[in-house]
């Protein structure tokens, strides 16, 4: 008459993902995923700088009417955009939670220090929030034109090449790409492992792709400032 | 015999042994005994002093019968029990090998490496049980080691000709034992046991000649308590570390064991204690503890040490001629695979001759020059990599390339609390289970046994043989901690602790434990004599009388105080050696582990006294330093008949 | 060998603690460090001062009681356990410092020792196959596959010693869970209850206030027994496959 030990009732889905780190890692490693492909298409898109303000503007125009004419006007846009805004939130407050967690269950430092994870492991949380103030001012820089004097609506190559020929506008864009690229490297491998993609043999394929697109993705965003700076875009 | 520091009382004899043909002695046991009904489990306590295999299983198994078991262990965890340490594997009679082999045999071969000093009804359970063990740690996901089919594989061990021994690379101990960790703690979570982790059981509860309760006391915070049940399972383990140097771990004690000893258990053959022959050596007077490296070695080891004394040349400078590979020698049937306790003896010979090898010259080559040779390295390393890795981590020495040093350590004790067939002790209520008895093994026990009989003990039968106490014995009475038997207990364990503290001497716990522990090498160890025994029996109560002058315990009783633990198990100590010493003294004949100076062969093997000591001695306590009185259980063989063992 | 020992000092869990100096001498480079320590309480003791309270029992590197940082290190420079850890790995006139596990799911109770209990309630949560004594078919009706034999001997060997949360900067218990869940769930034995397990025992290790996974890969690094990093990998499939299942009923 052996007693029993188990119970059947449980929380339900949603509730199991939220209420659980192993959950809400998941949520992480999905919403990254979605962000790692829409750069993927952004960085597509900003390569067309170099063949002209025409095929950059008319790039620009395109993402307006994509989905035509199924879709009225700016509904592709909207969609990706309510997509994307959903992905950064979920990934940011599950981030903020887990950290939260995390500090808490290790209270207390070791007195004897010493580093031993890689630096882009180290360097998720701080390359996060850079991420994240990055991503306002973007928006605020080239979407709504809110902190970019002379914005010009409607002519993304022209906002493109005066932003990149200020001092700070370089500066923030180079490094918020730089953390990008550290931010991809460990991510798109840990989510890998979060999803339980990852086995033993996996890993070095894994590994091997999460520095590819870190660098493809950050060597692409990069060259357009330096387009701009070395006048090959003007 | 002339000893007169004991006294001979009346004979034991085991009431609960069933008669009839030897096959059918467990089941009509089984159907005699009383059992409970299952909604008057629930009421009834059960208290298991011990997680280790034995006392795991007893306490998950009980459980799952209904029983409230409240269960202790000094350590941490239940997961961390010494028996998480046995290496080579556990024997079962299965014949999946169809190599002949069969309970009988099982049966038969135990009875005989017992070398005939084990209860034939006993011994014949373990072989019956044995079977079903295998299928209940396999259905509890013990990973086995397991063939390309995905049947389960089987090794010979331990010089036995079958394929009997099933095992889990060399952890096989720690896999059954986290089986039986898994099994208890699912117990924990339903409410069915409660657990006490760090509390140590320092003294027995006895109410009208029943075991009632126990003393423990709170390893953190010091706090002495007392706990209740009908019953109490001693499932403490052996007293290896009387020695100190052993392959037990730090802490394993025998304060369990000797309280309740104390307290009116007989205590039985506690002079059958095994040595182990290849350990890791000492390298020095700091060492704490002993490693064991699987006997398998000595499959394909070559076991020598130089021809001429005092050899300090490294051994690859030292000539085949000039090298004795003595047990080849001396043994030349069996030669290097010889029973562990003559190889034991024959390394303690050569280097009592002066001959040994290593620091302090307590230590033999195990060289494996030949096979490498032989086999090639790779097949070496496949068949012992672990083993050389561990050798060398310890060592810094790599066995490929230079022999290993071994010798010989105490390894495990065969003697025990006597108990019944129903592994119920001399006191109504106190059952004992696990190396904590001293039933199955005889005088010598076999090479992946004692995995066996742990688990038979805490699986299958007590939780069938306690029904039949509990049934017979329903406590009206409560008894609580204002019970005078209760009171009384507590206050002579509080003044045991407070004198500990108060002497404020200038020796330390360890000084004293490893005091004990060499004499008890020397004179009660691999080859004792009348004339040892006899000084060890003179020296131990000065020692016991300088412990309590001169030790030195800081701190004090209400925090976390591991010297406090220490002092007071060597206090223990201190009086079980002067038992061991004395049943040694006065079993004059050598058998199985025990091996009398005077009574050997020509060969100089063990020559056994059948008719003088064809018996089980349980010791009754009378007091401290007072002369013990002894009951002997004769045993009777109807179906393995006595034979002299023989190697040569 | 003379060393100086900076070891962490803490009289109960509720305490203060803080770090001491201690100097020993006559240290031989063939001790394990637990009996460097040992030599160095024979001293405080003599000296009337408390000696340092650490785990420690089978020292053979097996049973996991032994728990401490060692130089930042969990169970010091080389893989494996404390007791097994030489004195050779270190060299004459070096200073060590020995802190105890730091993670809020671990309190401290003395000095080096700690509460590792939380371990034993996340295998209590589901770290088993629930067979009770006598129900089991013989051994041999279900053959399992060798490679998931050895798969689930790889993950039995975890010795519940902590160094993989010690280690952590998360104090995370993940690799302890995920090889008890890899260990059963592989097994054709452990099938039954394989979404149980992974979702109750998540739930407990949760509950018990350890941190989550940011993959640092330093328990695995730490582990002694090398349960490999890939396990947590493993565990999360499993704990997404039992929420999909769960979802369907």
């Amino acid at each position: 008459m052996a007693l029993a030990t188990r119970t059947d009732r449980r929380p339900s889905i949603a509730r199991t993902f939220w209420g659980s780190t192993v959950g809400k890692k998941t949520v992480m490693a999905a919403t990254g995923l979605i962000m790692i492909a829409y750069l993927a298409v952004h960085a597509l898109g900003n390569a067309k700088i170099f063949f002209g303000a025409g095929d950059f503007n008319d790039y620009g125009h395109w993402l307006r009417v994509m989905g035509a004419p199924v879709l009225h006007r700016e509904w592709g846009l909207w969609t990706a955009r309510v997509v994307l805004s959903a992905s950064v939130i979920l990934h940011g407050v599950s981030a903020y939670q887990l950290s939260r967690r995390d500090l808490k269950a290790r209270a207390t430092a070791y007195v004897h220090k010493r580093r031993r994870a890689s630096y882009a492991t180290r360097t998720m949380r701080w390359g996060g929030i850079i991420l994240a103030l990055f991503i306002v001012w973007h928006i605020l820089d080239l979407t709504t034109g809110t902190v970019h004097p002379g914005f010009q609506e409607g002519h993304p190559y022209q906002n493109v090449v005066d932003t990149f020929s200020t001092w700070y506008g370089n500066v923030i864009y180079i490094v918020a790409m730089l953390a990008l690229g550290l931010h991809i490297r460990h991510g798109f491998w840990s989510a890998a492992q979060t999803l339980g993609v990852g086995n033993a043999t996996r890993d070095r394929v894994l590994k091997a792709v999460a520095n590819v697109l870190a660098v493809l993705l950050t060597a692409t965003f990069i060259s357009v400032p330096v387009g701009v700076m070395t006048g090959v875009v003007s | 015999m002339t000893y007169t520091d004991y006294a001979t009382g009346e004979p034991l004899v085991d009431t609960k042994a069933p008669e009839g043909p030897i096959a059918e002695r467990w089941d009509r046991r089984r159907f005699e005994a009383k059992l409970v009904n299952p909604a008057n489990r629930r009421k009834q306590t059960v208290i298991v002093v011990g997680t280790g295999l034995a006392g795991g299983a007893a306490g998950a198994t009980l459980a799952e019968q209904g029983y409230h078991v409240v269960q202790f262990c000094y350590q941490d965890s239940p997961r961390r029990a010494h028996s998480i340490a046995a290496q080579g594997g556990i024997n079962a009679a299965k014949n999946y090998r169809n190599d002949g082999d069969s309970i009988h045999r099982l049966f038969y071969d135990t009875v005989k490496g017992g070398d005939f000093r084990a209860r034939e009804s006993n011994v014949h359970r373990l072989a019956q049980v044995s079977v079903e063990i295998i299928d209940q740690c396999v259905a509890q996901g013990v990973p086995f080691a397991r063939e390309y089919g995905g049947l389960l594989d089987t090794r010979s061990f331990g010089g036995v000709q079958v394929s009997r021994t099933f095992y889990a690379r060399g952890q096989t101990g720690q896999q059954l034992l986290l089986g039986a960790y898994q099994a208890l703690s699912r117990q924990v979570a339903a409410g069915n046991i409660e657990l006490h982790p760090r509390t140590e059981m320092l003294d027995l509860v006895v109410v009208d000649g029943k075991a009632r309760g126990i003393v423990a006391r709170d390893l953190i915070t010091g706090r002495i308590d007392t706990y209740f049940a009908d019953a109490v399972v001693l499932a403490s383990g052996g007293y290896g570390n009387v020695f100190y140097l052993s392959t037990n771990a730090k802490n394993s004690n025998a304060t369990a064991a000797w309280r309740a000893h104390r307290r009116g258990a007989h205590f039985a053959n506690p002079c059958f204690t095994q040595i182990h022959p290849t350990c890791i050596p000492r390298s020095g007077d700091h060492q704490s503890k002993l490693t064991l490296m699987s006997e398998s070695l000595r499959n394909d080891g070559r076991i020598w040490v130089p021809r001429a004394q005092g050899d300090t040349r490294p051994p690859a400078e030292i000539p085949e001629d000039e090298r004795d590979y003595y047990l080849e020698r001396i043994y030349p049937s069996f030669g290097n695979l010889v029973p562990r306790d003559i190889a034991s003896r024959a390394a303690k010979n050569v280097c009592d001759e002066g001959r040994g090898v290593g620091p302090g010259g307590q230590g033999v080559y195990l060289d494996f020059a030949d096979a490498i040779a032989r086999l090639g390295r790779k097949a070496v390393e496949a068949k012992y990599g672990n083993l050389f890795d561990m050798y060398e981590r310890i060592t810094a020495e790599n066995p490929y390339e230079v022999p290993m040093r071994i010798y010989p350590a105490i390894h495990y004790t065969m003697g025990g609390l006597w108990v019944d067939y129903d592994l119920q002790t001399t006191v109504p209520g106190l059952f004992a289970v696990g190396e904590a008895n001293f039933s199955d093994h005889g005088a010598n026990r076999l090479g992946a046994s004692a995995l066996m009989q742990g688990l038979a003990d805490g699986y299958f039968v007590l939780p069938s043989t306690i029904n039949d106490y509990l049934a017979r014995h329903p406590h009206r009475d409560e008894v609580d901690a204002s019970h005078p038997a209760a009171v009384a207990a507590v206050a002579e364990t509080t003044g045991r602790l407070e004198r500990l503290l108060a002497v404020d001497g200038d020796r330390t716990p360890d000084s004293f434990h490893k005091e004990i522990g060499e004499l008890m090498w020397e004179y009660c160890g691999m080859a004792r004599t009348e004339e040892g025994l006899r000084k060890a029996l003179e020296t131990i109560p000065q020692i016991r009388e300088e412990f309590w002058r001169r030790i030195k315990v800081p701190g004090t009783g209400e925090e976390f105080n591991q010297s406090l633990e220490k002092a007071n198990r060597v206090v223990d100590y201190l009086e079980l050696a002067e038992l061991m010493c004395l049943d040694a003294l006065h079993r004059s004949e050598s058998c199985g582990g025990h091996f009398r100076e005077e009574s050997q062969t020509e060969g100089g093997e063990a020559a056994r006294k059948d008719e003088e000591f064809s018996y089980a001695a349980a010791w009754e306590f009378t007091g401290t330093g007072d002369a013990p009185v002894l009951h002997k259980e004769d045993l009777v063989f109807e179906y393995v008949h006595p034979t002299q063992r023989s190697y040569a | 060998m003379r060393l100086t020992l900076r070891v962490w000092r803490q009289k109960n869990t509720d305490a203060p603690g803080a770090m001491a100096t201690y100097e020993v001498d006559g240290i031989s480079k063939d001790m394990s460090f637990l009996e460097m320590l040992d030599t160095l309480n024979e001293k405080l003791i003599l000296e009337g001062e408390d000696p340092v309270a650490f785990d420690h029992d089978c020292r053979e590197g097996i049973c996991g009681a032994c728990s401490m940082v060692i130089n930042g290190d969990a169970h010091g420079p080389e893989r494996t356990t404390t007791c097994q850890l030489h004195m050779r790995s270190f060299a004459d006139g070096d200073t060590i410092d020995v802190e105890p596990w730091r993670a809020t799911a671990f309190p401290v109770v003395r000095d080096l020792v700690v509460d590792r209990s939380a371990f034993d309630r996340i295998i209590g949560a589901g770290g088993y196959i629930s067979v009770p004594t006598g129900a089991a078919p013989e051994a041999h009706a279900t053959p399992v596959p060798k490679a998931d034999a050895d798969y689930a001997f790889e993950h039995a060997e975890c010795i519940g010693c902590g160094a993989c949360v010690a280690a952590c900067p998360n104090g995370s218990a993940m690799l302890f869970t995920s090889a008890k869940i890899n260990h059963l769930n592989v097994l054709p034995q452990g099938a039954p209850e394989r979404e149980s397990r992974v979702l109750d025992m998540v739930a407990t290790m949760d509950a018990e206030g350890f941190g989550g996974c940011t993959l640092t890969g330093e328990c695995a690094t730490a582990c002694p027994k090398g349960i490999p990093l890939p396990s947590i990998a493993a565990m999360n499939k499993e704990w997404l496959r039992a929420t999909r299942k769960a979802g369907k009923r």
